[in-house]
Parts: C-alpha cells; structure tokens; sequence
C-alpha cells in the first residue's frame, strides 16, 4: 500500500515525450547530447550523486550478492562467494522437506491474509462514507490509524499478552467455563492469530486511499441514481464500488506482490519451535538458516527464489488487470 | 484531508429509501463503534496491566481496569539504566538515520523533479525498480557485514537512507512548486545548489516536516536492522530491549510451570516497557496524524 498508485500508463514514457516537447520550444528542435546537458545540468547531476552511490550499493550490489547461492561463499571472503558450485544450492533446497513446508506455509499466510486484510479496509471506508457527522468521523478514522505508527515489537507485545493464559482470551474463555488454552504454543492457532492481528494492524490505514477516491466520485452521478429510484445500497452498488474500482485493482496488484513476503518481522517475534509446523515461512527459514546457521549460500538461493516468485506474482497480476480491466501499475 | 463530500439530500426520498435512512444509519454507529473498541482495546489492557499488581494479572483479573494499581513496575523499568542507555540510543538513532535519509532523499527527489533533465526516465527507473526486487535478506546482512558497519548506528542509517515511497512524494511536490520562481532566481544568477537552499526548501517545509515524520516514526519504530547488527547490550535501542523481554518471556513459559513467577514478573514489566516505548508517538500522534495522511495522499494522487 505504500507505493504510487496510479491507473494511468506508464509515468516515465509520456514525461520524457513532454520534457522533449518542453525543451523543444525555445530552442531547435534536436535532443541534447550527453556531453550537452553534463555542461548545462552539471549541479543537478552531482546532486544524485550520493544517493546514486546508496542505490548502488545497498541496492543493486545486494541483488548482484544474490550471485553467492551458485557460489561457494565463506564468511569474511569476497561478498560475491570464492567459486561457482551451479545449482548445487538450489538442488538442495528443492530436495529440503523443510523449505515445502515452510513454502507451504508462506502460501496459506499469504492467501489468508489477503482474503482477510484486502476487501476489510473497502468495507471501513464505505461504511465511514456513510457516515454524516463529521466529527465523529474524524475520530473513527483518527483511531484506526493508530496501529500502523507502532512499532511492530510492540504489536507482537500485545499479540502475546493478549494471548496469554491470564489474558483478555483466556479471561473471556473463562468467563464461558472452557479452560484456558496456551494460544501462543499452538501450532493450530497461529494463522488465525497472525491473520486477526495483521488485520488490527492494516485496516484503518487501508482505508485511507479508498477514501481519497470515494471523494473523486461525481456527486451527480448519486443525483441521477437517486432520480432513478436506487437505494443507498443500489446506490453503493452501482456508483460508489465502480467508483473505486481503479483504487481497489491497483492495491489489489500491489498486496499480490509481497504476499511471499508475509509479514517475516512479526513472524519472527511471535512463533517458537512449537508453531513452527504452521507459523515458519520462507523468510523465517532463510534467516535461521543464514544468519544463525551461517548456511549463507544456501538461504540466499532459498531467499532469491522467493524473490523472483514475487516479482512474477506482480508482473502476472498487472498483465492480467492490464488486459482485462485496463488498470495496471506501469 | 480525507474529508468526504456530504451529498445534499434536499430531494424528497422514497418510503423505502426513508425507512433504510433510519436504520442505517444506526447499524453503521455500531459497526463503527465496534472498529474503535476493539483498535483501541489492546492499548487499554496493556496500560491497565502495566498499572495492575504481579498476582492479579496472573489470576487473570485484569482487562481494562488496572487491579491492585502500583507504580512499582514503572519505578523498576525507570530504574534499569540498560533501558535508558536503550532509550537514548534510539533517540540518537533515529535522529542520524533521519538526517541522512532527509538529506539523500531530498537531493535525489529534487533532481527528478526536473522534467527536462536528459537521463532523467533512467534516475526514476533505478529507483522505483528498488520497489518491486531487493537483494533479500542474506545479500544485505553479508554486504553489512562486509564493510564493516556492524556495531555502528551506519548499520541502521545507510541501507534505509532512501524510502523510494517518500521519495516520489517528494518529488511530486517539488514538481508541483512553480516553476517562475527558479527561472528568476536563476537568471539572477544563484547556482542550482543556491536555489535548492534558497528558494525550493523554504518553500516545502510542509514537506519537508512530513518526510521528517515519515522517517522518524519509521527509524524509531525499527528494531530488526539493530537486532542483526548490533552485538552489545549497550548499543540495542529500546525496541530491541523490548524483544528480548518478550523473546525471554516466551521461553520461560514454553520451559514449563516452574518459572511462572519469573514470566509473570516479565508480564509487568513488559507492559510498562511497551508503555514507555509507544508513549512518545502517542502524545505526538494527535499533532502529526494529518501530515502523514497527507502525505499519502500526494504519494497516491501524484506518485
């Protein structure tokens, strides 16, 4: 959700159309050279310079590093590994009943998550469209912001004394005579945990963008669905959810493309050697495996296959939305 | 910000129409009601547990009401100085990283800014490619390792300096300013640097505050970067002092019965940690909130 949204084409091509046409007024129609816009524009290319470097480096010179799981790489050698081993690492891990476990795993988090957490935050900001006092408006939206600016240790902070035998489940459990279940330590509860407090954690601020384009929506268009009889809910029906559409595809492609990237920060706080059978997934395997197993060629190539998956996963899903609804990211 | 249009309902309504207006409308109270419970209910717990006293949170008394109210806990936390040398490492923390974040995501998103800069599509590309593929987790902790940024608040600063997010809002607002103002400064003969200085900063400050935002919550709210990188108790930020009272809490109840007493010690103090921790960007929340919603919104309408 935090990335640009925008339904039209391609930012970058149109631009470089207007910033020749722009260019092209004052002076003859020619594209400057190189060596041209270097002796023009030289400021504003040092400028870039430094954050260039950054890019470089903790950018490109990581996904270059990824290079290490067809290598043979010792802690304190080259970061790019001393000698190439193929596909022995990736091998490995195909032939690792943990890594389908975990692949597993990361799946059904994944899809979960999605069905739980995508359509909750529409559902928050048509019921808040619907919502005629201003004030308590503002104040249901100021409140359910609030989750996303805490810190992620503190959310797993409140899912495990919540979660806890005297906490509010177990005192609620009580309350109805069942005896008190050790949430935490139960493989079978942890999706639901996850899930429920992905979904405490997301919705409110989901909700923004939806927001922001439910106020686009032509208010004649309710005018004229009123004239013609429709109910509030026909009217919700057939001009606030069209209305909203490029929003809902757009957000939609995003959240496809880092489904493989299930929440690894939250995971890793809350699961423990009895969840693993359900609460392991791909990246809480790779960092065992690599920063505490020192096995670091062999969870690069786990964390590089888990990285080409998403961005297949996005280019799919924009490909798809693209042909056929005509919304795409780029 | 994301004040939403009221539609006038002067025109005469059907029966039907009426009748839903005056059910609705309560249905949806509720629902909302229910929303702002059950986001605020585990703020309240943890408050009321962090007040309550060891025997009846482990009797599972306490909910909202804080039962047996002390301050001992609060007095032992505050005493600890591990949690205050955590406490100001976070601030320090967060306060570097932010610089050079601001720094280095100002000069870059100023340079895309210029519609008629030649390379321009390439700058913008190498960015927003960052977006959708990262090098992954071993890559980045080997390079760390490997320049030898562990044990140093760069390990924190450097691999976050750059938000692509933040940056393209950034740039859509430079991109929004005027252009006049720079042609003139211009041909009174400043340097882009000067004009950059003079005349586009003190124009964003709204911006500007709103990116500082952005990445001080973020920086302050962080722990994993430190959690890798840091091997001395005297250099973890608080939230790493947190985790590790929760990690510590986790394994004493999963090795059994026998250290209850120690978990439910942890239990408290947990709570007043996590208390102190979020108390900052609460008391600022009600302040900052609409700058962070604004800003989204520019990332989302121009980015």
């Amino acid at each position: 959700m935090s990335a640009p949204v925008t339904s039209d084409p391609p930012a970058a091509a149109p631009e470089a159309g207007q910033a020749l046409a722009r260019a092209a007024r004052p002076a003859p129609v020619r594209r400057r050279t190189w060596r041209q816009a270097f002796r023009r524009d030289w400021q504003l290319y040092s400028l870039a310079v430094l954050p260039l470097v950054f890019f470089v480096v903790f950018r490109y010179l990581p996904m270059a590093g990824n290079v290490i799981a067809f290598r043979r790489f010792q802690p304190g050698g080259s970061i790019f590994g001393d000698q190439w081993v193929g596909l022995r690492y990736v091998r490995l891990f195909l032939h690792d009943p943990t890594f389908w476990k975990v692949f597993g795993n990361t799946l059904t988090l994944g899809v979960l998550s999605l069905l739980v957490c995508f359509p909750l935050p529409i559902v928050l900001a048509l019921l808040l469209n619907e919502m005629r006092r201003r004030r308590l408006k503002r104040f249901v939206q100021s409140v359910s912001y609030l989750p996303h600016f805490l810190s992620i240790v503190v959310v797993a902070g409140f899912i495990l004394q919540i979660t806890a035998v005297d906490g509010t489940v177990n005192q609620v459990l009580k309350g109805l005579g069942h005896a008190p279940i050790t949430f935490i330590q139960q493989p079978e509860w942890f999706r639901a945990i996850y899930v429920s407090s992905e979904a405490w954690q997301t919705v409110g601020w989901g909700s923004i963008l939806y927001l922001a384009a439910l106020t686009t929506i032509d208010s004649d268009l309710y005018e004229a669905a009123r004239i013609d009889g429709a109910s509030r809910w026909r009217q919700t029906w057939h001009v606030t959810l069209p209305g909203i559409r490029p929003t809902m595809i757009t957000l939609l492609i995003l959240n496809i493309g880092t489904f493989m990237a299930v929440g690894f920060e939250k995971i890793l706080l809350i699961y423990n050697p009895l969840t693993y059978p359900t609460a392991d997934v791909i990246s809480t395997y790779v960092y065992r495996m690599g920063v505490v197993s020192n096995s670091f060629s062999y969870a690069a190539a786990i964390g590089l296959f888990e990285a080409i998956i998403g961005l297949v996963l996005v280019f799919t899903a924009n490909q798809i939305s693209r042909r056929a609804v005509g919304t795409s990211l780029w | 910000m994301v004040t939403v249009r009221t539609r006038s309902w002067s025109r005469p309504r059907s029966i039907a129409d009426a009748e839903r207006g005056r059910v609705f409308p309560v249905v949806n109270a509720v629902l909302l009601s229910i929303v702002v419970l059950v986001t605020v209910y585990p703020f309240a717990t943890i408050v009321a547990r962090s007040f309550s006293g060891e025997g009846e949170i482990r009797s599972g008394q306490v909910s909202v009401i804080p039962r047996g109210f002390n301050l001992t806990t609060y007095k032992l936390v505050m005493s600890d100085a591990t949690f205050w040398v955590n406490y100001r490492n976070t601030v320090v923390y967060t306060v570097t990283a932010t610089v050079v974040a601001m720094v280095l995501t100002t000069c870059y998103a100023y340079v895309l800014s210029k519609k008629n800069l030649k390379g321009r599509g390439a700058l913008i590309g190498i960015a927003v490619f960052t977006m959708f593929f990262t090098g992954g987790l071993i890559p980045n902790y080997v390079l760390v390792t490997s320049l030898g940024l562990k044990n140093s608040v760069w390990a924190i600063a450097l691999p976050n300096a750059i938000n692509v997010f933040n940056l393209l809002v950034m740039k859509a607002f430079f991109e929004s300013l005027p252009g006049d103002l720079e042609e003139a400064a211009a041909v009174d003969g400043l340097s882009t640097y000067g004009i950059l200085l003079r005349i586009v900063l003190p124009l964003s400050k709204a911006v500007i505050a709103t990116m500082v935002l952005f990445y001080s919550v973020t920086f302050w709210n962080s722990w994993f970067s430190a959690f890798l990188y840091m091997d001395r108790v005297d250099l973890f930020p608080v939230t790493v002092y947190l985790r590790n009272l929760i990690a510590g809490a986790a394994t004493a109840t999963s090795v059994g019965s026998s250290k209850d007493s120690l978990a439910q010690t942890a239990a408290n103090i947990q709570a007043v940690t996590m208390v102190l921790t979020v108390l900052p960007i609460m008391l600022v929340y009600p302040f900052i909130q609409r700058y962070f919603v604004s800003g989204v919104m520019l990332g989302a309408v121009k980015g």
